[in-house]
C-alpha cells in the first residue's frame, strides 16, 4: 500500500468536507478500497473513516418506503424483518453476494460503488482504460468470458459486479447525497450506475467528494420477488447472469439483470413482453447486445434463467 | 465472476506488504518520516486484555495481530478477503482481519482462535475439531474455527442465509445452511465434511 494519512469523521458534512483534501477517499467496510490499496490500483492519499457517522439505521419514510443509512451492514440489511418481508429480492441479492464475513464488513454504499472485477482491471501489466484512462483495454480480444455483452463500448467491456445494485434498480432506489458545500442531491438508481462510454474511469454519477448518505426504497409494490443467480461454485462467486425480478399476479412485473453490463441492466419498455414469457421478453431486453464468441453464452443463459423465474413465480 | 486468482496476487502483495512492515516498524522510523506516514496510537481489547499500539496506518487488523501482538494463530492465506483463513471476531461478529485496518478498530473488542481456548482448555469448538479430524495441514483451521462459533450465533440471531427457504422464519439448522454459512472459508486440504461433522455436533448440543 501507498502511504496514507487517516482521519475519523464524525457527521456527513464533516466527511464531505474532509473529501476536498486532495487524493482523499472515503473508507467504509473496506473490503473493496483495501483490496485494491494492497494492488495499488486505489492509492488514496488521505483516508476519511466514515464508520462512526450513525448512518447505521434503517427508518421508515413518510412515503411508505424505507431510508437506509448508507453504512448499514449488507447483513444487518438482508436480515432486516421490513425488507425481508416487502423487498425480498433485495435481502435474496445481498445474501447471494460475497461472504458471510464479507456480508458483516460489507455497507449499502461501499457494495453501490464497488469496482468491476475484470481481471485485466485487477492485472496492472496490463493496459485498461478504467485504471489508466487512455491506456487502452486489454480484455478487448483478450479472454472475455466473464465480461459484458451489452451496454459496452470500444474503451471498455466491464461488467458490474454487484448483486445488491441489480434489486436496488429493480426495486428504483433513490442514492441520497451531499457534497463539501453542503448541497443534497437524490439521484435515481437509473442514473447512478454509467455506461462506459469513451469514460470508463468513471463507475458513476457521483461528483468527486460527493459523499452518499443513505439510500431510500418507494412505498414496497407487493409481487412475488425473486433473485437467481447462476455462477461458477455455488457460493462464494461473482454472478455469470443474474435475474432480480419482481412477478405480479397477472404476470406483469419487473426484471433486471446482474453480470451483463457495466451498470445493473433494466429495460422498462420490455417489460411489457413479460406476460408472453421469457424468450419475448429477453430479446426486448438484451436488444442490441454485443457479445464475443466467448460470452454470448450470457445471452441464452439470462433467458433461461428468466425462464426459471416465471416458471417458479406462476407455480 | 471469479476473483482473481489469489496466488498470482499474494506474490506482488508480499513486496507491498514487506514494504508496510519496515516503515510501520520503530527503528524505521525514517523511512515512515520520508513518505509522510505518522504513527496511529490506538487500543485494541484483545481477548480481555487492553493492547496499545502505534502502528503505521497501513496496518490491517491481521498484520496487527500477527506482527506487533504476536498471536500468531489468525492466519494470512491470501491477504485479500477469499480465503478466510484471517477469520476473527471484532465486538463478537466474524470479519476478515486482512481487508481492515488496524486503526479503524481502535476501542473495538478482538477475539482470535488464542481468545477461545488454550490446548488445556479448548473451546467446545476446538475439542470438536480435534475429535472430527475437521483439518488436514491446520493452516485454514483457526479461521474456520472462529468462523464457526460466530456464525452458529448468526443462525441463532435469525440472520438468514442464501439457502433458507422461507425469509420470514427461523433459519433451520441444517447441513446445506451450515455449509452455504461456511463458503468463506476455503479448505485446499477439502477436509470440508469432517469440519461440517464438527460443527454439526456442537450446534447438536443444547446450549
Ligand atoms: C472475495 C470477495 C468476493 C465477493 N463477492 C461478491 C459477490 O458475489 N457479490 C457482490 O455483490 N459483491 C461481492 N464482493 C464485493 C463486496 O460486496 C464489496 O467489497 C463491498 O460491498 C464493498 O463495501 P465496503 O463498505 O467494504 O466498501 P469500501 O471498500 O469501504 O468502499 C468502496 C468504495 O466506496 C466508496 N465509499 C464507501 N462509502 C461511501 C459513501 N458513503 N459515500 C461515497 N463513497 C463511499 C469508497 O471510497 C470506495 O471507493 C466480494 C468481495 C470479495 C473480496
Ligand atoms: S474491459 Fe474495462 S476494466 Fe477491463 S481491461 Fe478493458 S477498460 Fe479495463
Amino acid at each position: 500500500m501507498r502511504p496514507f494519512t487517516y482521519e475519523r469523521v464524525r457527521t456527513p458534512s464533516e466527511a464531505a468536507a474532509a473529501a476536498q483534501r486532495p487524493g482523499a477517499r472515503f473508507i467504509a467496510g473496506g473490503t473493496n478500497l483495501l483490496d485494491l490499496m494492497k494492488l495499488q490500483i486505489e492509492a488514496p492519499t488521505h483516508l476519511v473513516d466514515v464508520n462512526h457517522l450513525g448512518l447505521d439505521r434503517i427508518e421508515e419514510t413518510g412515503e411508505g418506503g424505507l431510508r437506509i443509512g448508507a453504512l448499514v451492514r449488507n447483513t444487518d440489511l438482508a436480515a432486516d424483518a421490513r425488507v425481508r418481508r416487502d423487498y425480498a429480492v433485495l435481502s435474496r441479492a445481498l445474501l447471494a453476494g460475497a461472504s458471510g464475513q464479507l456480508r458483516n464488513k460489507a455497507t449499502t454504499a461501499g457494495n453501490l460503488l464497488q469496482r468491476t472485477r475484470c481481471p485485466y482491471f485487477y492485472d496492472t501489466a496490463q493496459p485498461c482504460n478504467k485504471r489508466q484512462p487512455g491506456s487502452g483495454c486489454a480484455a478487448i480480444g483478450g479472454i472475455t468470458r466473464q465480461l459484458a455483452v451489452i451496454g459496452s463500448s470500444d474503451a471498455c467491456i466491464a461488467t458490474h459486479p454487484s448483486d445488491m445494485a441489480v434489486a436496488m434498480r429493480a426495486l428504483d432506489a433513490i442514492v441520497e447525497t451531499i457534497d463539501g458545500e453542503g448541497g443534497e442531491r437524490r439521484i435515481p438508481i437509473a442514473e447512478f450506475h454509467r455506461l462506459p462510454g469513451d469514460t470508463p474511469h468513471l463507475d458513476t454519477t457521483l461528483r468527486s467528494g460527493e459523499f452518499i448518505t443513505a439510500v431510500t426504497l418507494p412505498a414496497p409494490v407487493g409481487g412475488r420477488h425473486f433473485y437467481r443467480k447462476v455462477r461458477d461454485r455455488a457460493s462464494y462467486a461473482f454472478a455469470l447472469v443474474s435475474v432480480a425480478a419482481i412477478v405480479q399476479p397477472d404476470g406483469s412485473g419487473r426484471v433486471a439483470l446482474g453480470g451483463v453490463a457495466h451498470r445493473p441492466w433494466r429495460v422498462e419498455a420490455a417489460e411489457g413482453e413479460l406476460p408472453r414469457g421469457a424468450r419475448a421478453a429477453m430479446v426486448a431486453i438484451l436488444d442490441g447486445a454485443r457479445p464475443t464468441h466467448e460470452n454470448a453464452f450470457k445471452l441464452r443463459l439470462a433467458e433461461r434463467t428468466l425462464a426459471g423465474v416465471l416458471d417458479e413465480a406462476r407455480s | 465472476m471469479t476473483p482473481p486468482d489469489p496466488i498470482a496476487l499474494s506474490r506482488r502483495t508480499l513486496v507491498a506488504g514487506a514494504a508496510a512492515m519496515t516503515s510501520a516498524g520503530g527503528a524505521a522510523a525514517a523511512p515512515a518520516a520520508a513518505t509522510g506516514t505518522t504513527p496511529s496510537a490506538l487500543t485494541l481489547r484483545v481477548n480481555g486484555e487492553d493492547r496499545h499500539l502505534d502502528l503505521d496506518p497501513r496496518t490491517t487488523l491481521l498484520d496487527a495481530l500477527r506482527e506487533q501482538l504476536h498471536l500468531t494463530g489468525s492466519k494470512k492465506g491470501c491477504d485479500h478477503g477469499q480465503c478466510g483463513a484471517c477469520t476473527v471476531m471484532v465486538n463478537g461478529t466474524r470479519i476478515y482481519s486482512c481487508l481492515t485496518l488496524a486503526v479503524m478498530h481502535d476501542g473495538d473488542a478482538v477475539t482470535t482462535i488464542e481468545g477461545l481456548g488454550s490446548p488445556e482448555a479448548m473451546h467446545p469448538m476446538q475439542e470438536a475439531f480435534v475429535r472430527h479430524d475437521g483439518y488436514q495441514c491446520g493452516y485454514c483451521t483457526p479461521g474456520q474455527i472462529c468462523a464457526s462459533v460466530a456464525m452458529l450465533e448468526e443462525i441463532k440471531a435469525g440472520i438468514p442465509s442464501h439457502v433458507t427457504e422461507d425469509l420470514n422464519a427461523a433459519p433451520a439448522l441444517t447441513a446445506d445452511e451450515i455449509r452455504e454459512r461456511m463458503s468463506g472459508n476455503i479448505c485446499r486440504c477439502g477436509a470440508y465434511s469432517n469440519i461440517l461433522d464438527a460443527i454439526t455436533d456442537v450446534a447438536g448440543r443444547p446450549a
